[in-house]
């Protein structure tokens, strides 16, 4: 996997699956020593390129280079660079003179880390790019559901929220397929996305329905300021019809896990005691990031070969 | 067992292979080391086997239960993968599968004996000691190698060798099988014109 | 008197439904004859063998850019990119900087296009000042100036009111009105056909029936009005079923479509290409088909292009950012061939579509090759592959979905008022 990108869970295949997260499960070992770091990616640049402000998805691509002995630099183009001085491929071009091993993009508008790997030598990586998918959270979600069930293969997934605006969703549907699990939406209608049954999903507007014998369920973040009063009436509503709570909780199966990935607003995707308390495994998920993210760069950094082996 | 090559063939041996050593004699030299180390061992409550996977994990459970068989001791064994320190990842195709990383008791203070099956230029051997120093700080680090095949590319000695086997560069040695393993058959095999890094991926021999 | 005579090309004349081999002199800059086998010692002789030789193109939708944004474009280069795809005439919209709105304006790309451009342009004027849509120009003196039709293309008339009174207003000076329907609302932010693929992209969908909405209301308002409407670049089924319905319903309206929404779907744009990034976007399969079956029953008039220029660092922009629009001149003719070597058009249908409908809704002479008519005329060759580059291409722009593809069909020649304005071994030749 030597310098391909990742820009996508929709483009890797299962067996590309399987190997992150068994890379990931040794990465995990590593953050039990005491000394936190290998001399693996020691002399590596890698550049978080982020045009969309994220503390926690940043700072868990910095622990994880850092703890591969790369040398971390983080690059905030935020907003203003925009339209007025640098166009984006501008930055990336400079960028590539500088000869990073491994880009790590975030962008808020779909298709940037892809044009970007375009322009760049060096792989990309995607850590959200608008809607379109944020694959290195999809991969810690499938990594934090398989260590907590064993499996992926005949668990059934929900995934409950704003899938129309989601990245998380849309990574998480084509991880959780390529894997082997049944997989549920549920949103008001507004915000299930058009044609969403092509992706391979079940799509529900009744919370009850979606998670009746469900397995996992993934609570989405619901941006208020942005859509309550067009996509659904109020934030009120929202958490009184699809926000997770024990009560509704009893629908899923018993030993159910609950996931959200962050940060949670508490009162609305989750009531206040599923947030603080087991089944979440909300915490996991962080964890999880680092090793995730520790795998993807072992993969993926430096060069892609030219011609043979040497 | 006689040191004349054997020509095996069987469930379990590659065509055009060697065994060198069988699965009877892997047992006489582990039971001949296990001896070795303790009669110069100062203070065998100390040791620590620190196994490098795959082949050194069978092979330091081996001497682990033997010194427990000879002298009543209970010698701590560690796994410890040694890929994310290898030295020629910037010059690999292929990012090498990661393996099982165990070490139940701390470094600090022990005699570590490092255990590998086949030892040929020590880079293996060296990225073990950079791991180990990440784990602590060890009173001293040992080397025991089944198989010494030569070609050192760095100044590492081993402290316990199995079997000296003299080989030319296009040919490959290495560990078949597990004790009880599926096979059924533990041994070393002399291979020819097959690469290293090839035997790498199917997890057996020494990469370096 | 310059004589021009083209020989050996197939004669495709759809005013009189001519479809057969034939020589076609040209003289004093109109149609002097045609026949088989025509000697005329003296003449210029273009070889036409195993090419069309038709009226010229007529694209009733471009965007020539100037006033205003001489950077993507301007009529010159326009013009010149215009000929090379056998256009004898574009129609310009009014979305410049100023916009045309004002018989100032109009003058100035008349007479601009009279000095720079091989093509001839025919401004069309906003139909509100500034594209605002909310006070209408001032079409009478418009039309003095020169103008062909009105159009707020580039935007919408939201205000169902204000769109009303400019067709009412409209029938003073008998021109189209050219709409460009999109309920504005319903696309919202909006940049890709909604669907599978804009689901699949996670990029704002823009609904098919913001399109048919406005259609729908555009129709009834020129049924009550008794204007001329002309639906701009129809992309939806819903639309063309829509203009089929009210055309047997006895309301006068005219449609056209691009080749781009004849041919490319909205899987066009799975790899966030900008360049295939356009509006009305690619719609679907589904649509597509309808548009295509659409042109051949006539229920859609013209193929017109909606040539739309923009720089690179605009089209490099992330995706919601980049400015929607290709060129599309020079590579009109290869990708409508696509229609008659599917059998759904005949060879003199698609050159009706091309050249005798645009004259015809746009009043103005050409389409036709008929004895005395001004020699606008193009020769095609429908067999001739070549590879497109954009770079090579004579428009100030390279922003094309089919950059480096590799085309069957190309101008060979292009023939304003009887002189040779583009050949393919020559380059422009005009003014």
């Amino acid at each position: 996997m030597i310098g391909r990108d990742l820009l996508g869970i929709e483009d890797l295949d299962r067996a590309d699956i399987e190997r992150i997260l068994e890379t990931a499960e040794h990465m995990g070992e590593i953050g039990e020593r005491e000394v936190k770091k290998v001399p693996t990616l020691r002399g590596r640049t890698l550049v978080n390129l982020f045009f969309e402000g994220s503390t926690r998805t940043q700072t868990s691509f910095e622990i994880a280079g850092k703890r591969l002995s790369a040398d971390v630099v983080n690059f905030s183009a935020m907003s203003s660079s925009l339209a007025k001085s640098e166009s984006i491929l501008d930055t990336a071009r400079t960028l590539d003179a500088m000869d990073p091993d491994v880009v790590v993009v975030r962008h808020g508008v779909a298709g940037v880390p892809k044009r970007i790997a375009d322009v760049l030598e060096a792989p990309v990586i995607n850590a959200g790019d608008g809607a379109h998918e944020h694959p290195t959270q999809a991969l810690l979600d499938l990594f934090t559901v398989s260590r907590e069930k064993g499996r992926i293969d005949g668990l059934t997934v929900t995934i409950v929220g704003d899938i129309l605006h989601s990245r998380v969703a849309r990574s998480n549907i084509y991880g959780f397929l390529k894997m082997g699990a049944e997989v549920r939406v549920a949103a008001p209608p507004p915000m299930i996305p058009p044609a969403i049954e092509t992706l391979g999903v079940k799509a529900f507007t009744s919370l009850r329905e979606a998670l009746d014998g469900a397995d996992v369920v993934m609570a989405l973040r619901i941006q208020n300021e942005r859509l309550a009063g067009s996509y659904f009436p109020s934030v009120r509503e929202y958490a009184a019809t699809f926000g997770l709570d024990r009560g509704k909780l009893r629908y899923a199966k018993d030993d159910a896990i609950v996931m959200h990935p962050g940060p949670v607003n508490r009162g609305v995707e989750l009531s206040h005691d599923l947030a603080d308390h087991r089944p979440g495994v909300i915490l996991d998920q962080v964890r999880n990031g680092v090793s995730i993210r520790m795998a993807v760069l072992y993969l993926i950094s430096g060069r892609r070969p030219s011609g043979g082996s040497d | 067992m006689s040191r004349d090559e054997v020509q095996q063939t069987g469930p379990g041996v590659p065509r055009g292979a060697r065994t060198i050593l069988d699965e009877t004699g892997i047992r006489r030299t582990l039971m001949r080391i296990a001896h070795e180390i303790l009669e110069r061992s100062e203070d065998p409550d100390q040791l620590y086997l620190v196994a490098i996977p795959n082949g050194g994990v069978p092979l330091a459970r081996q001497i682990a239960g033997n010194l427990q068989q000879i002298a009543d001791l209970r010698v701590a064994v560690g796994i410890l993968d040694t890929t994310l320190y290898r030295d020629d990842l910037t010059s690999t195709n292929e990012r090498p599968m990661l393996r099982r990383t165990e070490m139940p008791s701390a470094v600090d203070d022990r005699v570590v004996l490092l255990v590998d099956d086949v030892v040929k230029t020590g880079r293996t051997i060296r990225a073990a000691m950079d791991a180990l120093t990440d784990f602590g700080r060890p009173r001293a680090v040992q080397v025991v190698g089944l198989i010494d095949r030569g070609h050192r590319e760095l100044p590492i000695k081993l402290d316990y060798v199995g079997k000296n086997v003299p080989t030319g560069p296009g040919e490959n040695v290495r560990l078949l099988g597990e004790f009880g393993g599926l096979d059924g058959r533990l041994a070393v095999v002399i291979e020819r014109g097959t690469s290293d890094l090839a035997m790498e991926a199917v997890g057996g021999g020494e990469i370096g | 008197m310059s004589r021009i005579l083209i020989r050996g090309g197939r004669i495709l004349d759809p005013s009189v439904n001519r479809d057969e081999p034939g020589d076609l002199l040209i003289e004093g800059g109109v149609i002097a004859e045609i026949a088989a086998n025509l000697e005329v010692p003296g003449s210029e002789v273009i070889d036409a063998a195993g090419a069309w030789v038709s009226p010229g193109f007529i694209d009733m939708h471009s965007h020539l850019r100037e006033p205003g944004q001489e950077y993507k474009e301007d009529i010159a280069s326009g013009g010149r990119s215009a000929v090379a795809g056998g256009f004898t005439a574009v129609a310009c919209m009014a979305n410049t900087h100023p916009a045309n709105d004002d018989p100032a304006m109009t003058n100035f790309i008349l007479d601009r296009a009279l000095r720079d451009s091989p093509a001839r342009v025919y401004p069309i004027a906003a139909a509100t000042m500034g594209l605002e849509g909310e006070v209408m120009t001032e079409m009478v003196a418009l039309v003095a100036a020169g103008a062909v039709a009105f159009s707020d293309d580039g935007k919408t008339i939201t205000d169902s009111g204000v769109m009303r009174r400019v067709l009412e207003y409209s029938r003073l000076v008998g021109v189209p009105v050219i709409v460009h329907c999109e309920d504005r609302a319903l696309v919202g932010d909006g940049v890709v056909n909604e669907g599978p693929v804009s689901t699949r992209l996670g990029l704002p969908g823009n609904p098919a029936v913001a399109e048919t909405v406005h259609i729908q209301r555009d129709l009834l308002l020129a049924e009550i009005t008794g204007a001329e409407l002309h639906v701009a670049h129809v992309s939806t089924a819903g639309g063309v079923e829509a203009i089929r319905l009210a055309r047997e319903r006895g309301i006068q309206v005219t449609a056209e479509v691009t080749p781009h929404h004849l041919t490319l779907t909205d899987e066009a744009l799975l790899g966030f290409d900008t360049h295939a990034k356009v509006a009305p976007p690619l719609r679907s399969r589904a649509d597509v088909r309808a548009c295509r079956d659409g042109l051949a029953d006539g229920t859609i008039d013209a193929i017109a292009t909606d040539h739309a220029p923009h720089a690179l660092h605009e089209k490099e922009l992330e995706f919601t950012s980049a400015p929607p629009g290709m060129i599309g001149f020079e590579t009109a003719a290869a990708v409508v061939l696509d229609l008659v070597r599917s059998g759904e058009l005949t060879p003199l249908e698609l050159v009706r579509r091309m050249s005798t409908h645009p004259a015809q809704i746009l009043r103005r002479p050409g389409g036709t090759l008929s004895i005395g008519s001004p020699a606008d005329v193009v020769v095609l060759d429908p067999e001739r592959r070549w590879t497109y580059d954009p770079v090579k291409g004579y428009s100030k722009s390279r922003n094309s979905p089919w950059a480096g593809e590799t085309l069957t069909g190309r101008v060979v020649a292009t023939l304003v008022d009887g002189r040779l304005a583009y050949h393919v071994d020559r380059g422009i030749l005009l003014p």
